[in-house]
């Protein structure tokens, strides 16, 4: 309780801290100076020069940037809602099957099969017609429709219930756990007809674009780019808008909340499904970059590393999320190619340490550089951060 | 041990008896045995030599020669193993090995001889109908048998493929046969022979006295028997045998649905049982202390290894490894389990998402340690010999003896952890704490100290729950990973600190699982078990046994 109290504080004084200086434009400055510097070196500088970013290098960042997407999505909901979902891998899947899918009827009669409207997964299990949910599948509204519509549906569905029934904690986490373990053995099933084991891969080109372009795959990751500033910009407006503070307060004292005549539920709901439909986005961007979707994806172990970087950039901060699942991912990246046997120690290692000496991660790190910025702290703002300090001794009291 | 012996020993005197009586057939007594080896080795020695007309009364001979090496020389004979050496003519067992060269043996002396091209050796000629007279010989053989497995096995062969020799020497055995069950198959299979060749009356007798048998084969003679018989017009007689047959293949068909549905059951409870151990130290950590320990997968992990380095250790006492293995995991186990609440759980008391997350974390350590010790590939861990085999109830219903007593066990880990929460001092400490900890401390009980032995002890079970699992499945790296989400849930649809609870859900679970299984095949009744579940806990989160009062909110 203490502890959660004391997030909330901290949020609240920060946002109050880059009232003017907003971390919003910092983030999204930065993002876009990387961006224009990937694209640049990747588009003026020739192999071999010491400024040239690889079209390796670019899938990569663009695969960070989803992942940072991800960690977006599950902050939003673990950070400020307090909902610890192990089940985000579920929602980041579905939303990569949706554009998997769309990739599938794209390659056409490209496949092995040759066969014009089949995938070659159905013609192996030789089936004859396209199953009633791929219908319509081949267009790419249908694919952006879908990329929001199913992980919000699951999420809608699957909220609605247990936050009705104030399913909450540990409970929910394991739920959600079970959740994406569930869809996880469904998915591998051959009879589900999104390719079994194998899932969907061989894509050949995303709306005319082929997708071993290079120009295509820069193209992926400047649009992975303006997602996450997009998105970035719709979770700070949410977090800071009344619903976001409804939402911050159901996070610290649902009762209270209950009491003073809202419906927590709601709320939740209403975030979880945000945070889900952001996944599945952040999925859908995934796929084209890495080329393949598979159950293996839904595994618990995936949507945990996702707490994991959310944890380690630090939970509460949005900032710090993006931070979290570039830094982590970057270090797997490097890890795995070097010494893939230390990879799990160095993992698992991160979780026990940040969890026991840095609970605020590295974002926990970084106010004070804030704080130095912006020197223009208004006195109101002052002012409520001591009552927020009171508030939460007291709380501690109790 | 005791039983063997006396088995042995009624066999033993069974056949000493009967001796006398079967003087007139080909079988003779221990007595003889000895006496017997050079005409053996005389007879065999003919082999190569003899002609494919002359060779029946020859091997016959040789069948009527009680020896250990009969049998295996009619057994080589039969598969086209047996060959003889062109140059001196001695019979050998043959075995291609793989440079195209054959490893030989006498099969007298069963010395190894050096291996030889194909050339330098030539087969035993024999042909289809020679075969099948050897398997009768063979039949005969094995139904004198000391070992009743033996003699059990050979009256079933007989059931499934009566040869007219072979019914003759049941029927001549079946007086002298002491052991009910022998003797009740061997009925079984003159029976049917009657049901097949008799006349009207006897084969309405034998329908009358097969009712109870469950045989397959039986059912399968009684099914074809009455599609034999013609469709309209029938005989008297005929209308009499299609009734009586119709009946009696609906009663035996009722009995085979009844015990397998109580195969279902026990298949439910024996995979119950399995959940039961995996969650039942998760229902301590978790249930009792409200540690939500990710690593207890790992702590089985760490008791399914236990077993493997034991069996490593003593490869002479497979027989003993699972009754060392148990205290053993429990150790290991429990000693990781303590090191991780002392390092690491016990600074974060009170935040079960932290430290959800950073029991993962130490359960991937656990994982990559065990990885870089052992390798990431599974390892076989060997059962011993009482976990083999199975209890035959009758044809359709056998218990297999692993999870025969995997059930049993289970419930002896159950009771004893029952026993020590609710009967010992240790236990009502754990209750005390669990319940309001700063009061429990206010009466002098070491909060820390029972902290660290409760999850110490949750993780003790595991590991003995580890030592189970691997008599069941690989032993791998992944392997506790596999339990986890099951044994959580098995824990929240029991009710959080209610071990009675954790024991319905878990052969609740179990059951269910195994009667979907027959119909929906074993994934898909895992999903639905899973979707069902979380249903479930949104209709009632605490689970089936809630815990009353205001401790529960």
């Amino acid at each position: 309780m203490t502890t959660s109290t004391t997030l909330a504080t901290e949020n609240f004084s920060m946002q109050k801290m880059f009232k003017t200086l907003s971390h919003l434009h910092v983030v999204v400055g930065t993002l876009f100076i990387a961006t224009l510097y990937v694209t640049i070196c990747n588009l003026f500088f020739a192999e071999g020069s010491f400024l040239h970013v690889s079209d390796y290098t670019v899938s990569l960042f663009g695969k960070y940037l989803c992942y940072a997407l991800l960690a977006l999505a599950v902050d939003l909901v673990w950070g400020y809602c307090g909902i610890l979902s192990l089940g985000h891998g579920a929602f980041f899947t579905l939303g990569g099957y949706a554009m998997g899918m769309y990739l599938m009827r794209q390659i056409g009669d490209r496949g092995v099969y040759g066969n014009p409207d089949l995938p070659d997964f159905m013609v192996f299990l030789s089936w004859t017609e396209l199953p009633w949910f791929w219908a319509g599948s081949s267009s790419i509204f249908w694919m952006i429709a879908m990329v929001f519509i199913g992980p919000g549906l699951l999420a809608y569905v699957f909220g609605s219930m247990a936050f009705r029934s104030r399913v909450s904690g540990v409970y929910l986490s394991i739920m959600t756990q079970a959740m994406t373990y569930a869809l996880m053995l469904a998915f591998f099933r051959n009879e589900m007809g999104f390719g079994g084991n194998n899932g969907l891969t061989d894509f050949k080109e995303i709306a005319g674009f082929s997708l071993q372009e290079p120009s295509t795959k820069l193209a992926l990751f400047i649009i992975t780019a303006v997602a996450l500033a997009i998105a970035y910009w719709i979770s700070n407006y949410i977090v800071n808008s009344k619903m976001g503070r409804v939402v911050t307060a159901t996070r610290d004292a649902e009762s209270r909340v209950r009491f003073v005549g809202y419906k927590p539920e709601h709320y939740k709901v209403w975030i979880f499904v945000v945070s889900a439909m952001l996944a599945g986005v952040a999925g859908a961007l995934y796929v084209p970059q890495v080329g393949i979707i598979n159950p293996g994806e839904f595994s618990p172990l995936n949507s945990i590393e996702m707490v994991i970087w959310v944890a380690i950039g630090g939970r509460c901060t949005l900032y710090g999320a993006i931070i979290g699942a570039i830094v982590v991912s970057y270090a797997k990246t490097r890890f795995t190619a070097i010494m893939p046997e230390a990879w799990l120690f160095a993992l698992g290692g991160l979780f026990v340490l940040v969890t026991l000496l840095l609970p605020k991660g590295i974002a926990g790190l970084l106010p004070n550089l804030f704080d130095k910025m912006s020197m223009f702290k208004s006195d109101e703002s002052k002012e409520l951060e001591v009552k927020d300090k009171k508030e939460a001794t007291t709380a501690e009291v109790k | 041990m005791k039983r063997i012996f006396s088995v042995l020993l009624t066999v033993l005197l069974s056949f000493i008896i009967s001796g006398q009586a079967l003087a007139n057939t080909p079988v003779l007594t221990d007595a003889e045995n000895t006496a017997t080896d050079p005409i053996l080795t005389e007879l065999v020695s003919k082999l190569p030599a003899t002609k494919l007309k002359k060779m029946l009364p020859l091997v016959e001979q040789i069948a009527a020669i009680k020896d250990d090496r009969t049998r295996n020389v009619l057994e080589l004979m039969l598969n086209g193993d047996l060959y003889y050496l062109k140059a001196d003519k001695t019979v050998v067992s043959a075995l291609k090995n793989d440079d195209s060269l054959y490893a030989l043996k006498n099969v007298l002396t069963d010395e190894s001889l050096s291996p030889v091209k194909k050339s330098k050796i030539r087969k035993v000629r024999t042909n289809n109908s020679l075969r099948g007279d050897i398997r009768s010989f063979i039949a005969k053989i094995d139904l004198t048998d000391k070992n009743k497995d033996v003699r059990i096995q050979a009256v079933k062969q007989l059931l499934d493929n009566p040869s007219a020799s072979g019914l003759e020497a049941v029927q001549s055995l079946i007086s002298q046969e002491k052991d009910k069950d022998v003797r009740e198959l061997m009925n079984v299979t003159l029976l049917l022979n009657q049901l097949k060749t008799g006349n009207h009356a006897q084969v309405m007798a034998a329908i009358t006295q097969l009712q109870d048998t469950l045989e397959p084969s039986v059912k399968n003679t009684m099914v074809k028997m009455l599609n034999a018989l013609p469709e309209t017009s029938k005989t008297a007689e005929q209308k009499e045998l299609a009734k009586s047959l119709t009946k009696v293949i609906n009663a035996i068909e009722d009995k085979r649905s009844f015990f397998e549905v109580v195969e279902n059951i026990f298949f439910g409870l024996s995979l119950g049982s399995v959940l039961l151990l995996a969650a039942i130290g998760l229902a301590i950590t978790f249930g009792v202390m409200g540690v939500i320990n990710m690593a207890h997968g790992e702590m089985m992990m760490l008791g399914a290894y236990t077993t493997y380095v034991i069996q490593l250790a003593f490869p002479n006492l497979i027989e003993y490894s699972l009754l060392m293995a148990v205290p053993a995991a429990f150790l290991v186990s429990g000693f990781v389990g303590i090191i991780i609440e002392r390092g690491v759980i016990r600074y974060l008391k009170g935040r079960p998402l932290e430290t959800l997350l950073a029991t993962f974390g130490i359960s991937l350590i656990l994982q990559q340690l065990v990885r870089t010790i052992f390798s990431p590939l599974n390892r076989q861990v060997q059962a011993p010999e009482w976990m083999t085999g199975s209890w035959v109830i009758n044809p359709v219903f056998s218990l297999t003896y692993n999870r025969l007593y995997i059930i049993i066990f289970s419930l002896m880990v159950f009771f004893t952890l029952l026993l020590i929460l609710k009967k010992s001092a240790l236990g009502l400490h754990v209750r005390a704490v669990s319940q309001n900890r700063d009061m429990a401390r206010a009466l002098s009980i070491k909060s820390d100290w029972v902290d660290a032995i409760t999850f110490g002890l949750g993780s003790g079970i595991a590991g003995v729950a580890g030592v189970v699992l691997s008599q069941l499945t690989n032993v791998g790296p992944n392997l506790g990973q596999a339990y986890i989400i099951d044994s959580f849930l098995v824990v929240v649809f029991g009710g959080v600190g209610n071990l009675w609870g954790t024991l319905v859900a878990a052969m609740s679970l179990g059951s269910i699982n195994k009667f979907l299984e027959p119909a929906v095949g074993s994934v898909l009744a895992n999903i639905i078990v899973l979707v069902g579940l979380v249903l479930f806990i949104q209709k009632r989160p605490k689970g089936l046994f809630p815990q009353k009062g205001r401790a529960a909110d």
